[in-house]
């Protein structure tokens, strides 16, 4: 059975359609996912983010133990600093994507896919040998709300009573608040400005009541989440990311650092930086209106060249777009390219995998 | 409540069939656009296709899934309701009054294999 978070009753009571998520029951929408959608690209919406997972590693080395097992670089950071890479298995593939948040000189809070908790866990379990470190799975203590869009600053300080104006992007603090020690940070997945919140269950919930009570936001399900994430490029563990795709497959090699460390992983990476991926993920626009979706076929004239990772009717623009990992032969931009759509070969164009530009506050 | 019409034929997938002469008008039910929510894109057959009762014939597409159409009848597509190519969200707000494609029945008795209005409200409950 899926695992609920502290937010389900109140999901089911506000008539969200309900689907299954990274062993999840999530809301998928509550009214509409393109109103949901066009709420944060405006103006304000909240999500339900519980179902990622926590884990807090302390010790004293936990900075060493985190470059051993994370492709970012985090030496020399500054407390309230969050970085954002992969966990690698030694063949490149990818085990996860995640943020680490560094709380101290000896304290790292990771956060990481719904999906790949429990993967995750054991992962870094296996990997502490050698290192004086303490690995804990606090996933069932935190809950998470992301308040994200361009009102998301003043909602979370008027509504919340989080003032978070000084935070820059990447950046979180902690702050105590009705005895208990909340995290924030101006982080999301949407493009646009925003801020995660992680409390205890109780305070998530009450949280959660007070923001909907202001009438300042739209809550929105994990539909607009992809569409979201999606137009601005933002990879989802499972379709951009796997254990068979690197992040130099998915184009997300500035946030993996061989020159800098070492790293479970790094041999794979450089050799695949230095001979070339068999594969890259690039942006595909289509001339019709018909939806590429996850596993459609990309073909390049006869020739079958790849996959569509992630695909829709991008909702900001109007055009039909994809994600694809191709052959990287056709990976050039304005390569001419076609995708299987139901019973036809739609024509489409290799273009930028961003297809809509980000909001951030940085 | 999803609006049923009397006198229409209906499919368990949720299709109708509304029957003039030779010909029967394709489309989606009321509970169907209900179900699927905004519909962003159909796909459509070309004119001259045919189809076959029990088979896919297209798709309706909300923002998230593709849902494939199957055919309530056998038959040549005589027209496409070209109109939902750019205006998919018709079907949302009256899906019987925009069919998708015009069959030329050619066995009307498959009529008697499919649910009057009675019945489909039924499973639409």
């Amino acid at each position: 059975m899926s695992q609920r978070t502290c937010l389900y009753d109140r999901h089911l009571a506000a008539g969200a359609k309900m689907v299954e998520f990274g062993g999840f029951d999530m809301p998928l929408y509550y009214s509409d996912i393109t109103d949901e959608h066009n709420a944060v690209r405006k103006d304000c919406g909240v999500f339900d983010v519980s179902h990622m997972g926590e884990v807090l590693v302390t010790g004293k080395d936990a900075e060493a133990y985190v470059q051993h097992i994370f492709t970012n670089d985090i030496s020399g950071a500054p407390v309230g600093k969050i970085f954002y890479g992969m966990m690698l298995y030694p063949d490149g593939g990818t085990v996860d994507d995640l943020l680490v948040y560094k709380m101290g000189a000896e304290k790292f809070f990771l956060v990481i896919n719904a999906a790949n908790i429990d993967k995750d866990f054991a992962w870094m379990k296996e990997h502490t040998a050698g290192y004086n470190v303490t690995v804990e799975n606090q996933s069932g203590i935190y809950g998470q709300l992301a308040v994200q869009g361009p009102q998301a600053e003043a909602v979370v300080g008027e509504v919340l009573g989080l003032d978070c104006k000084e935070l820059v992007f990447y950046t979180f603090k902690e702050i105590l608040h009705g005895g208990e020690t909340l995290i924030v940070s101006r982080t999301g997945y949407t493009g646009e400005d925003g801020f995660e919140i992680y409390g205890s269950h109780a305070y998530i919930c009450a949280a959660w009541d007070k923001l909907l009570e202001s009438g300042r936001l739209k809550p929105c399900g994990l539909g607009c989440r992809d569409t979201l994430r999606f137009e601005v490029g933002l990879p989802l563990y499972g379709d951009e990311l796997s254990a068979e795709i690197t992040p130099i497959m998915a184009g997300l090699g500035m946030f993996v650092k061989p020159d800098a460390k070492d790293f479970i992983g790094k041999e794979a990476i450089v050799k695949q930086k230095a001979e070339g991926a068999p594969q890259k993920l690039v942006g595909i626009e289509l001339e019709g209106r018909a939806i590429p979706r996850h596993g459609y076929e990309v073909y390049a004239g006869e020739e079958l060249i790849g996959t569509v990772t992630t695909g829709y009717q991008s909702i900001s623009t109007g055009k039909s777009v994809c994600m694809a990992l191709i052959d990287p032969r056709f990976a050039a931009l304005g390569t001419e390219v076609q995708i299987q759509i139901h019973r036809r070969r739609q024509n489409g164009t290799v273009v930028k995998k961003r297809f809509y530009a980000k909001s951030y506050k940085k | 409540m999803a609006k049923v019409i009397e006198g229409y034929y209906y499919s368990e997938s949720h299709e109708f069939v509304k029957v003039e002469g030779e010909y029967g008008y394709v489309g989606i039910t009321d509970y169907a656009q209900e179900q699927l929510g905004s519909v962003v894109y159909v796909d459509m057959p070309d004119e001259g296709d045919e189809v076959n009762a029990g088979e896919d014939f297209g798709a309706v597409e909300s923002v998230k899934a593709a849902s494939d159409l199957i055919s309530p009848v056998s038959g040549e597509v005589v027209e496409v309701n070209t109109e939902l190519e750019d205006s998919p969200e018709l079907l949302n707000s009256d899906a019987f009054g925009n069919w998708i494609i015009k069959v030329k029945l050619s066995d009307p008795s498959e009529l008697d294999n499919l649910m009057q209005a009675a019945a489909y409200e039924e499973i639409c409950k």
